[in-house]
């Protein structure tokens, strides 16, 4: 066994890339089926502070949703804002420029002066801070 | 023995007293003055603004710190996709 790695050393590479891989797959957890669902029908959407936000009356449940999912979001930012040396709400705000570029067509986003848009192929409207 | 107002000796050299006393008075007095006006000159005239006194908060979030903290801010988003 060990011949044989020593032998075809990139065969073991790929093969550990591999076997990485798949270990590594549910690891990387994917959106919620009701949140993607709540995102693509334009119910809810990516605001410019790094949050998410109700386009329309949300029902009860898209509530709780989002709530959870905007407090696991005000938790990261905080450790990673004391990670970077910068403030809560300046992370935050970054992720949301990243969060609103990141959008994909027919998805809803907050332009800066507080409307709802719906993201094209075209490039969404972002504060003027954004990189 | 007539003197002239500015002269301040006889002809013989002697000091005529009174009239220096009087130079001496008058020097003191508008020695004080002189002093006295370049104090109130040097006066620094400080009065409150009429108007409130704004600061937009909005700058606190600075282009400079947007552009530093791209990078982590999109690890995040990567590394916790679940909740992005």
């Amino acid at each position: 066994m060990f011949e044989f790695i020593r032998k075809n050393k990139a065969v073991a590479i790929v093969g550990g890339l591999a076997l990485t891989a798949i270990v590594a797959m549910p690891v990387m957890a994917q959106r919620d089926p009701a949140y993607a669902a709540a995102r693509s029908s334009g119910a809810i959407g990516e605001k410019p502070d790094g949050y998410l936000g109700y386009v329309t009356a949300p029902s009860g449940s898209v509530k709780a949703l989002v709530e959870d999912l905007n407090i696991k979001r005000k938790a990261a930012y905080t450790r990673k804002a004391q990670e970077t040396n910068s403030t809560v709400e300046q992370f935050a705000f970054t992720s949301g420029c990243n969060l609103i570029k990141r959008t994909v067509a027919g998805e809803k986003y907050q332009a800066p002066d507080g409307s709802w848009q719906t993201r094209t192929s075209a490039d969404p409207v972002r504060d003027s801070r954004c990189p | 023995m007539v003197h002239k107002i500015s002269q301040l000796t006889d002809p013989s050299g002697n000091a005529i007293r009174s009239i220096m006393k009087n130079r001496k008075t008058t020097g003191l007095i508008s020695g004080v003055a002189l002093g006295l006006s370049a104090v109130l000159a040097g006066c620094v005239q400080v009065s409150a603004p009429d108007k409130p006194i704004v600061i937009n908060l909005n700058i606190n979030i600075k282009q400079e710190v947007v552009y530093r903290l791209d990078g982590d801010a999109q690890d995040l988003i990567n590394s916790e996709a679940e909740i992005f």
